[in-house]
């Protein structure tokens, strides 16, 4: 082990600069070369000077490593405010002496070129900021300002090569910011200088929605993430997502949750899904799919645990009014903080903006159960692939933190029902199906359970009823041949019910005949067995008498011969 | 409207016109240390000084490595810096001056070629 650390040691050749922007240290493997610029490139608007303030500030009060940052584009002024939306006091910093701002402004008009110069004077500009207040860390914001005040290109681009040179011999980690170009990285060819390593922050338009992607281009001497990766700007600054890094290694869980609906978890094995698993609920409309979640959030709760409810369709209240009368009192678990809501509509941002923000509320709220309701919703902003790569991601997200994820699902009429409209069903570890049957003028819900992984789980169609008392699951009629919901059920089965009872009937007046049967034959034994009792005693009577009469015609036989005085 | 107008630029011309000629100007110069450069800007405009400009002129000679807070100040990025502060407007002259013509146009001492 020891070993090990020492020979990694070693081989750990370049230092890194943590930005303490969540998300970009992963991707960098650790932040940006130490003691080297590093150019950010990008469109208007992608958030370059964003990121820029980020890495001194955040340098600043993370790290304790000051910070110059050199605006071309904006005054001190100007930036202090645009940044103080997202939480960065840039003039507290500045008063701390941590951090400087100066702004280099130039002005074409002004200026006469008159022969050779150079930029010595940026030189001693930058120089004195970063001794006066020791900076670690130097921002350039936007450099390409220089070639529009500048006439001379061939000077600035040999300043240029000059300042970088000179920016490493400081030992300061920069970061160059640099407008994209038509046909290079940026717009005057910075990377020709800047070349340690390179961030493309991208801001593009799918579908009239706007979605923020960054990416490391080149990172010498290096490993890093080479995807692009989804970033967000919130109050807190710039979040980057390495979501698309994950492994398939997460942890399981042989633990069980509650459905929330205790026939569903019978159906399940007695226990319910799986800790940490994915769970699938589809069905067309008004199949009861959000009735099937809340209750798994219900319990959820109910346990203590905390549940984050991502809402596609409905505003919280809504949900609230709605759940409340089947039962289930959810407004409470928001009360006590144990639920969230979060409502949008899909169209607010793009695939990857939700994603990230959804990543970031579970970072935040911590919660053991997640449900989505409904997933389908989200393929008015991306197609059926786009979607299915930001499940997979969530569905990894989710799985890594052992957070238990139930999905809906909605089927639309025509299609079959085995197939979930955004693909999404083989990342499923459960999947449950809920069915509309609508047969003899009403319309019954069915519910099965389509697949469960790891598990014994019923293969029974069950009828799932809702009322104000919560949700039940019946067993449907089958017999004969058909399977019976409904009211078609109920006749049925108060039919087999009468079928039963007149049955019974039948065999109790059977019953009372056998007996009276054999009540008589008992009565007809005693009869013959007392008549038998007769015979046996006149039998012995008579045996009795012959005896009397023997012994007397003896008797009378020995008087006789007394008598006769025979010898 | 029109004629107020034409009348204040025409009485603004009729003072320059007066005072053509005679402007105090006030130049500085920001050189970074000794280098040739520095010294021939330097002897440039102190020529182009006495030449066209005796007896009303300032010119003052900074080095930005003994004053850096004036760098900042006076939004030096390119050295040598020639800063014409007076008569307005505003002016800078970047490089080491050698381009006469061009210094004698920005300070207003020769009317512009016209083309």
């Amino acid at each position: 082990m020891a070993l090990q650390k020492r020979k990694d040691h070693i081989l750990s050749g370049l230092k890194k600069c943590p930005t303490g922007i969540k998300g970009l240290d992963e991707i960098t493997e650790g932040g940006l070369p130490r003691g080297r610029p590093t150019l950010i490139c990008g469109s208007a608007g992608c958030g370059k000077t964003l990121l820029a303030m980020e890495f001194v500030t955040r340098g600043i009060t993370e790290f304790n490593e000051p910070g110059v940052f050199m605006a071309f584009e904006e005054n001190a002024e100007e930036l202090a405010v645009n940044v103080a939306s997202l939480g960065m006091d840039v003039k507290e910093l500045i008063r701390q002496k941590k951090l400087a701002i100066d702004y280099v402004h130039i002005e074409r008009s002004e200026i006469e070129e008159t022969g050779e110069y150079d930029l010595e004077g940026l030189f001693v500009r930058l120089g004195n900021m970063i001794d006066s207040i020791g900076a670690k860390r130097v921002v350039l914001d936007t450099i390409e300002a220089l070639f529009a005040g500048l006439p001379n290109e061939a000077i600035l681009r040999a300043e240029l090569r000059r300042l970088f040179r000179w920016l490493k011999t400081k030992g300061v980690t920069a970061i160059i910011t640099g407008e994209q170009g038509d046909k290079h990285l940026t717009r005057h060819g910075l990377e020709e200088y800047v070349s340690d390593c390179v961030i493309f922050l991208d801001h593009r338009l799918i579908n009239q929605v706007a979605t923020r992607r960054l990416r490391v281009i080149k990172y010498r001497g290096s490993k890093h993430g080479t995807n692009e990766y989804p970033a967000l700007i919130d109050e807190t600054g710039l979040l980057v997502l390495p979501i698309s890094s994950l492994g398939l290694t997460y942890p399981v869980s042989a633990a069980r949750v509650s459905t929330g609906i205790p026939r569903l978890d019978t159906m399940f094995g007695g226990k319910g899904y799986f800790r940490g698993t994915s769970v699938l609920v589809s069905g067309t409309a008004g199949s009861g799919k959000t009735s099937v979640v809340a209750a798994f959030a219900d319990s959820i709760c109910r346990k203590g645990e905390k549940c984050l409810y991502l809402s596609f369709e409905e505003s919280p209240d809504q949900i609230i009014r709605n759940m409340g009368s089947i039962g289930f009192d959810l407004g409470k678990w928001v009360k006590k903080g144990l639920m969230k809501f979060r409502s949008v509509r899909p169209t607010m941002f793009g695939l990857e903006t939700h994603l990230v923000s959804i990543h970031k509320l579970v970072e935040d709220f911590h919660p053991t159960g997640v449900v989505v309701d409904p997933v389908t919703n989200l393929s008015s902003i991306g197609d059926t692939d786009e979607v299915k790569v930001m499940m997979m991601r969530i569905v990894d997200f989710l799985k890594n933190k052992q957070v238990t994820s139930v999905f809906t699902s909605l089927t639309s009429g025509g299609s079959a029902f085995d197939q979930s409209e955004v693909g999404i069903s083989s990342l499923m570890d459960t999947w449950i199906l809920l069915r509309n049957i609508e047969t003899d003028g009403e319309r019954n819900r069915l519910l099965y359970i389509l697949k469960s992984r790891g598990m014994a789980h019923s293969n029974q169609v069950r009828e799932f009823i809702l009322s104000d008392k919560g949700i039940a699951l019946r067993d449907v009629y089958i017999g004969s041949g058909t399977v019976l919901t409904g009211s078609a059920r109920m006749t049925q089965e108060a039919k087999d019910r009468s079928q039963e009872l007149s049955g019974n009937q039948a065999a109790e007046h059977r019953q009372l005949e056998l007996r009276q049967q054999h009540l008589a034959i008992d009565a007809q034994i005693a009869v013959l067995k007392a008549q038998s009792e007769g015979i046996h005693k006149e039998m012995k009577q008579l045996s009795a008498n012959g005896h009397q009469k023997n012994k007397m015609i003896h008797q009378q036989k020995d008087d006789i011969s007394r008598i006769r005085k025979a010898d | 409207m029109v004629k107020k107008k034409t009348t204040a630029s025409a009485k603004a011309l009729a003072k320059k016109a007066k005072t053509a000629g005679k402007e105090r100007y006030i130049l500085r110069l920001y050189v970074a240390g000794m280098t040739p450069k520095s010294s021939q800007a330097i002897m440039n405009i102190t020529q182009v000084c006495k030449d066209h400009l005796k007896g009303r002129y300032n010119l003052r000679v900074i080095d930005i490595y003994q004053q850096p807070a004036l760098a900042q100040g006076e939004q030096i990025i390119a050295v040598p810096t020639l800063i014409k502060k007076l008569p307005l407007p505003l002016r800078r002259f970047i490089g080491n001056m050698v381009d006469r013509e061009k210094i004698l146009v920005g300070l207003d001492l020769k009317p512009q070629k016209s083309k």
